[in-house]
């Protein structure tokens, strides 16, 4: 398994170099640069400024030159933010859209888990109405639209948490869950759906046959088959959590890198779309390996390579 | 399937990773005592490559230069310099600096601001605002690379103490420039030490109120007051935090909580902002800043003047002032905002929708019969849209012609208009200093933000004139000269004047009311007097 890994790893730098050059491909021919302003530079200042950083060469010994510094780390200076690396800025922001990310993926897990359990354990009761149409709800809402619902109850109705900001976990609660939302709702479903077949199952009633209680069933037994189609679901979902934070971190100021991998792109800010598209690209690619171990780890039917 | 409890291990990881999370994301830190928001995040505050008003506002906050601005008013008042004489002709100024001194220790000397000036001047550190410096006797021959002996440039440290500029030409607002970030100095001890790294928080030197105690990416600048500035026992806040919401929901709802004192007009969401401006801590100013449209005059339909005459006599700005922007815009009808001292515009025409029609049948499109349909292009945003709306239905009921809706994103939108990709196209420009040159002169022959094909040799010798003229009053009355012939003949019709919204509690706070320059200094903003006496 450690030499497959170690395969699929090698594989993936063939892969990340055609998504750079893609990018940078993109990124060029787009119209409009990183200098162009409501106010215009004077030519003689915008020549000097392309000269300082290579933008007169060609595209291709640009593209050369990239790569070149990226193998010895230098991911180069951000052209908006001009004393800024796009290394500091990767290393001061991603952390906090990580960690937004995993207390989304922790607050899905839990509360997903906790409503499918209750709607398997008693179908078609008000308990599973009520737990269902809360998945569907969080399905449906768009989380630009639960951000601000949200807001309105707890910031400025129940002035329990603060409204935007960070620094604080009371500041990760509201972007968490409305980041997590989604997740959750679909985590619901997967669970009651699962559930219910294996609480039908021989195994299950065999279980009950020997008088085990209603709660060693369900959570012993039961569940523990019941799980395993989440576990698929949690590599996609975690990597487009993660990948996805974009309007969650603009609405709730969560100071992350989400904002960057998009404002970048818009501002022509070359280095730092670049690195950041590096960034998340290669988080996809070790998620996606790191998935299929799992299954793998999981169950022994499952064949690597 | 092997048999292996998979859930404990989830529970488990959840129970690792969100503690963990939760250490690495908190900081405790004490709020600031005056939290503002300046929008979005500087790009630097770098007095040479500074651009943005985020930018400058913090600048101003950290340095400052030879003179400063009255807090409301905006009149020059002294700062490094405590005096300055001008000669008799105006173009000689001599600065007398008082004591004061850097964070490091250095005494602030007249030799920092001539390193400054140097730098922003010298061609390859292509300085964004290296025109700021135009006004001085031989800068702009320095900055062409026309020379490289900074000697012909008119800047002299007479001493430590003293500095001498001369000028390239009459510039009545000089002193106003020198209270400007590009006019700032900087300490040539961090400069020679890091480079162009000296801004960066840790390297910083100030000889402004403040300095930067912190600076964390997307969320604050914490400033911090400065003991080593000369007036630092006039500085109303021990501590500050510029915050950078971009989205105006999200920086109401803070300020709205009680986690920001103050926001300008940015941080209002345009759907409330006939609300907010209703209620008593939302306080009112005039702004140096224009909405417009530029009209592409290399386009057949756009070459008469008369048929741009039409298309700006056809709008009823006032409609949309009343029902799009909502808070005591100024409609337009000349291009320099009101306001600037010593100058009034010409009167320009106001809605005239008989007059625009009989333009329009002069320059052979009665009822707007064989005129093709043009095309009124703006950058993607709430704001633009339905004010092009309006602009389209108007022109259609007055005049008979059609228009089309195009927007683009704003890079997109800014390329195709210096290409001249357009008809019509929506524009904004704030002035820069108090007077009208910062407006009239984007419209010379060939300025890189005219954007528009038209060059008018009579305009550009009424702008040479006026730049020369030394009697304040002609001076003033050639601007008004050539802003009527840039309205009568001219590529632009002029929307609206912007006002500067500012919300704070004036119960509380003082010294941070709205200017005409968007201004915010932070030197004067203190706890008002009844707040103060409240707490006693």
């Amino acid at each position: 398994m450690i030499g497959y890994a170690l395969r699929r790893l090698l594989g993936l730098l063939p892969l990340l170099a055609l998504v750079l050059f893609l990018a940078f491909v993109f990124m060029r021919t787009a119209p409009g640069g990183p200098f162009d302003a409501e106010r215009s530079l004077s030519p003689q200042i915008e020549q000097a400024l392309r000269a300082r950083y290579h933008l007169d060469e060609p595209l291709l010994r640009q593209f050369g030159r990239y790569l070149g510094d990226l193998a010895h780390g230098d991911l180069g200076p951000s052209f908006r933010y001009r004393n800024r690396s796009v290394a500091e800025i990767i290393k001061e922001t991603a952390p906090i859209s990580l960690a937004l990310g995993v207390m989304a993926i922790a607050f899905a897990l839990v509360f997903g888990i906790a409503a499918g359990v209750v709607s398997a354990v008693r179908p078609r009761t008000g308990w599973d109405h009520l737990a269902m149409g809360a998945a569907m709800i969080g399905i449906c809402i768009p989380n630009f639209v639960l951000g601000p619902i949200l807001v309105l109850v707890f910031a400025f109705t129940l002035r329990l948490l603060p409204p935007a900001g960070w620094g604080s976990p009371a500041h990760l609660i509201l972007p968490a869950i409305t980041l997590g939302a989604l997740r959750a709702a679909s985590i619901a479903r997967l669970v009651r759906g699962s559930l219910l077949e294996t609480l039908g199952e021989d195994s299950i009633r065999t279980a009950r046959a020997k008088g085990l209680s209603e709660p060693v069933v369900v959570f012993r037994h039961a569940l523990k088959l019941a799980i395993l189609p989440v576990v698929s679901y949690l590599g996609p979902a975690a990597a487009a959590t993660l990948s996805g934070s974009v309007v969650v971190e603009r609405l709730f100021l969560v100071p992350g890198l989400g904002t960057f991998f998009v404002q970048s792109a818009l501002n022509r800010d070359y280095t730092v779309a670049m690195g950041t598209v590096l960034f998340y690209s290669t988080l996809l690619m070790l998620l996606n390996l790191a998935v299929d171990l799992a299954y793998r780890a999981l169950d022994p039917r499952v064949e690597l390579d | 399937m092997r048999d292996r409890a998979f859930l404990p291990f989830v529970l488990l990881a959840i129970l690792i990773a969100v503690p963990v999370t939760l250490a690495v994301t908190t900081s405790h830190e004490p709020r600031a005592d005056f939290v503002f928001d300046v929008n979005s995040e500087p790009e630097t505050i770098d007095p040479a490559f500074l651009t943005g008003q985020p930018d400058q506002r913090v600048a101003l906050a950290v340095f400052e230069g030879l003179v400063t601005r009255d807090p409301e008013t905006l009149a020059p008042r002294p700062g490094i310099a405590d005096r300055w004489t001008t000669a008799e002709d105006g173009l000689t100024y001599s600065f007398h600096l008082r004591p004061a001194r850097w964070s490091n220790g250095d005494p602030v000397s007249a030799s920092d601001f001539v390193a400054a000036w140097k730098r922003i001047l010298t061609p390859a550190n292509a300085a964004a605002n290296a025109e700021m410096l135009y006004p001085i006797a031989g800068a702009s021959a320095f900055h062409h690379g026309e020379t490289t002996d900074f000697g012909t440039v008119g800047i002299a440290a007479g001493d430590d103490s003293t500095l001498r500029v001369t000028l390239a030409h009459p510039t009545p607002y000089f002193l106003d420039l020198c209270a400007g970030t590009t006019y700032l100095p900087v300490n040539p001890r961090a400069l020679a030490r890091f480079g162009d790294d000296w801004i960066r928080p840790e390297h910083l030197v100030a000889n402004g109120p403040f300095t930067i105690a912190d600076w964390k990416l997307r969320r604050r600048i914490r400033l911090r007051r400065n003991p080593d500035y000369w007036d630092a026992a006039h500085v109303g806040l021990a501590t500050a935090d510029a915050i950078f919401t971009e989205q105006a929901s999200t920086a109401f709802n803070l300020y709205a909580t009680g986690e920001t004192d103050w926001i300008d007009s940015s941080g209002i969401p345009p759907m409330i902002r006939d609300l907010v401006v209703a209620r008593s801590d939302c306080h009112r100013s005039a702004y140096l800043n224009t909405y417009f449209y530029r009209l592409n005059v290399t386009r057949p339909a756009l070459a008469d003047p008369r048929v741009r005459q039409a298309l700006g006599l056809a709008i009823d700005k006032r409609a949309i002032v009343e029902h799009i922007t909502r808070s005591g815009q100024i409609p337009a009808t000349h291009f320099v905002p009101p306001g600037l001292p010593g100058y009034a515009s010409p009167p320009g025409g106001d809605y005239d929708p008989a007059r625009a029609r009989a333009l329009m049948a002069e320059a052979g499109y009665p009822g707007g019969r064989g005129f093709p349909a043009i095309e009124l292009f703006f950058n993607t945003s709430e704001e633009h849209r339905p004010i092009a709306e309006v602009v389209q239905q108007q022109w259609k009921d007055v005049l008979g012609i059609q228009a089309e809706l195009r927007n683009q994103e704003w890079k997109v939108f800014l390329a195709s208009t210096r290409a001249l990709d357009y008809d019509v196209s929506r524009a904004s420009w704030i002035g820069d200093y108090l007077d009208p040159s910062t407006f009239l002169d984007i419209f010379r022959s060939g300025n890189t933000n005219n954007r528009t094909g038209w060059a008018d040799a009579e305009y550009d010798r009424i702008l040479d004139r006026a730049a020369a003229e030394r009697d304040p009053a002609a001076r003033a009355a050639l601007y008004a000269e050539a802003e009527a012939r840039l309205l009568n003949h001219g590529p632009i019709i002029p929307i609206y004047f912007y006002v500067t919204l500012n919300c704070y509690d004036d119960r509380k706070w003082q010294g941070c009311a709205p200017n005409l320059l968007n201004l915010l200094e932070l030197k004067f903003v203190r706890r008002s007097d009844a707040a103060v006496a409240a707490s006693r």
